[in-house]
């Protein structure tokens, strides 16, 4: 019945299985959706869409395939959308535009004149989509794109609460922000993170073992109570921040990781570094020049059974690699290529965190030796990144 | 057999649709959201709505799924076996029933809340699969097999700690109770206190809603502690007027105890204050 969009859905890898088809199904028959769309699609929704991530690229394929259907359905009642009032779009602009970027459009030929484009541009895109009554649109095709305002979903007047109806609830695409990694926070982190947690019982032997007494008293003939330590995380983490420089772009980010992690591990080591590892890191970065440790020493200290994260955005000239002495902050005497080597080489589960958006990796030359460097162990500091990275370190 | 919403909570259109497809399916139905939207109470309310007795299965991060079907008290036999009680031949005084068994044995078919699955172990939604799915489930100590006579309705709720395992998804309807938008918030406000001033829920909201739009925050306040935090407004008696001219950004509202939990948070904002303070001089 709803077969294309079945599969359409399977296309744009929303993971729905036959299983659930077969229950949204089942719930049509019985007459759950009733006869209105809005409800059909909630059903569908609730059916097949199992994770609020995916919510967003639901809507999408929901409103791409019943869109003719929908306009059918939906008649004329629609408040017609053709006027769009002057202050929505200077609302706009003020909410997407900075400083410099409000500087660049007075340079373009002023307001007014954008403006107008601007308007323009927003009825043509309603024009050829929807029929002039939808809020939906390419973003790729406009040239305001470039100004970081997104014309795509429903901000758009969104706080006119008259034309609330006239915009399809898949259409407004609430659960943008919820798509894939875009958000991140400490606590997403700590749930990231919390993959890596290896069960180990160490310690006093307070917790009474159960089974073990049930063992021990059916062999001895009395009552044998047996004790055993309770369980603790144990997986052991040295981290290495890279700091200054091109992180700067990266603190707030780079801060969540370091407070989820900080408390996720009981047993947690930390220095800092700047741009690639050399011959010496640091325990406070307001004393990096007089308070350095020996790489040596750190890769003494720690076994190899730590694990080994590295975080930094691995931005940097290529030099400050491959050859001595292209360190920017001091003269090094073997290239980072080789300190990098020597850290790989000891510690046998290790992972790089990389705040630099995926995409752009191949741009640098420099990621993409340290890329290399590190076997393809290079991961986006996203969710999905630390969820990689957790299924790494635990191999 | 409809879910409607009750006096007391407000259900948007889309949770009803998911709320009644799982009841006429006999499917569980989970429910996922920011903390403080509605999750619990909902199966509460559900279960007002109808009728009907709820069962309260609290998960925790200890929470075994045998503990849910039933457990054997070992030590109590043992203590008995040596003291010579007469109790201890029958296997089945022993046997404690958990809160999946109440739920299946119950004629009225309850609704049965599942509390925040998440906490438990990963294996934990794995291994209620074929319990949930056919509501049955076998005793091994008196080889007798517990099935449901009336399918109670089952709401699960989800923190997103961790990932659900697919197989245990694909068998539920799901919900994700977003952020309810301002008109939405009236009608709650309205349902928990009818009557309190209508400008002082306009304030109160605005202030709110400008709180929610402060980045760098911990821990957004959400519902609940809105409507926390009207209930204290209105037995301090604060004007409305107390809440104007103090956009979120320039001041800490009054009584912010019950929105913010935490004190970066707060810290954050009696910083904000003080930064426009000095430059509105």
């Amino acid at each position: 019945m709803f077969t294309g969009f079945f599969y359409k859905l399977k296309e744009n890898r929303v993971p729905v299985s036959l299983r659930e088809y077969l229950t949204l199904l089942e719930a049509v028959e019985k007459g759950l959706a009733g006869y209105s769309v809005e409800d059909f699609y909630y059903l569908a929704r609730a059916s097949l869409v199992k994770d609020e991530r995916n919510l967003d690229k639901f809507d999408r394929v929901f409103s791409e395939h019943f869109k003719g259907v929908i306009d059918l359905a939906d008649g004329m009642d629609e408040v017609p959308e053709t006027d769009i009032p002057e202050e929505w779009l200077h609302k706009l602009a003020e909410k997407f535009l900075s400083e410099e970027e409000k500087a660049e459009i007075e340079a373009l030929g002023g307001w007014e004149k954008l403006m107008e484009t601007l308007k323009q541009r927003l009825e043509e895109q309603k024009g050829r989509h929807q029929g002039g009554n939808k809020w939906i649109g390419t973003a790729g095709t406009s040239p305001f794109g470039a100004y970081g305002y997104n014309p795509e979903g429903v901000r758009i007047g969104q706080d006119k609460s008259r034309h609330r109806r006239a915009v399809k609830v898949w259409d407004k695409r609430e659960f943008k922000n919820l798509d894939d990694s875009v958000e991140i926070g400490t606590r997403n982190i700590k749930v990231a993170l919390r993959r890596l947690r290896k069960w180990a019982r160490t310690g006093a032997a307070d917790e009474l073992d159960l089974p073990g007494t049930i063992t021990s008293t059916a062999r001895q003939g009395w009552l044998d109570v047996q004790m055993r330590p309770e369980r603790h995380n144990s997986v052991k983490v040295l981290m290495l921040f890279d700091i200054g420089g091109s992180m700067d772009d990266h603190i707030k980010v780079c801060e969540e990781l370091f407070s989820a992690i900080k408390t996720e591990f009981k047993h947690l080591e930390y220095y800092y570094f700047h741009n690639c590892p050399y011959e010496g890191l640091w325990k406070d970065n307001a004393r990096r020049r007089s308070d350095q440790v020996s790489t040596w020493d750190v890769i003494n200290t720690y076994g190899s059974d730590y694990k080994l994260v590295i975080v930094g955005d691995a931005t940097m000239s290529p030099y400050e690699i491959t050859y001595p002495g292209g360190a920017v902050e001091h003269w090094n005497e073997e290239a980072g290529a080789v300190w990098m080597q020597r850290l790989l080489d000891h510690f046998d589960h290790a992972a790089w965190i990389n705040p630099q958006a995926e995409n752009w990796w191949p741009y640098h030359q420099s990621i993409q030796i340290m890329h290399q460097l590190m076997a393809g162990r290079m991961f986006p500091l996203t969710l999905d990144g630390l969820d990689r990275m957790t299924g790494e370190l635990n191999r | 057999m409809k879910f409607q919403g009750t006096e007391n909570y407000v259900a948007t259109d889309d949770l009803m649709v998911a709320v009644n497809a799982a009841i006429t399916l006999q499917r569980p139905l989970l429910v996922k959201g920011e903390p403080g939207t509605g999750k619990t109470v909902l199966a509460e309310e559900i279960a007002k709505s109808l009728g009907k007795k709820l069962i309260t299965w609290s998960i925790k991060s200890t929470t075994r799924a045998q503990q849910g079907l039933y457990e054997y008290d070992a030590v109590s036999r043992l203590r008995d076996s040596q003291l010579g009680d007469a109790r201890v031949h029958n296997i089945a005084n022993y046997i404690v029933k958990g809160k999946l068994w109440e739920a299946f044995e119950d004629e009225s078919a309850p609704v049965l809340l599942i509390d925040e699955i998440d906490k438990a172990d990963i294996e934990f939604p794995n291994d209620l699969l074929q319990e949930l799915d056919r509501m049955e489930f076998f005793v091994y100590e008196t080889q007798e097999t517990i099935k449901a006579t009336n399918r109670p309705i089952v709401i699960i709720t989800s923190n997103n700690e961790k990932e659900l395992p697919d197989a245990f998804l694909r068998r539920c309807f799901f919900h994700y109770i977003r952020f309810p938008d301002a008109d939405t918030m009236n009608q709650i406000i309205e349902v928990h206190y009818p009557g309190i001033q209508k400008r002082l829920v306009a304030e109160a909201l605005t202030l709110f809603y400008d709180m929610r739009d402060v980045s760098g925050l911990k821990k957004k306040p959400s519902t609940s502690e809105l409507l926390d935090w009207l209930k204290l407004l209105m037995a301090e008696d604060l004007p409305p007027e107390a809440l104007r001219a103090k956009d979120a950004k320039t001041a800490v509202p009054p009584l912010h105890g019950a929105l913010l939990k935490n004190e970066q948070d707060v810290h954050l904002f009696e910083r904000l204050a003080f930064m426009t303070r000095r430059e509105g001089r």
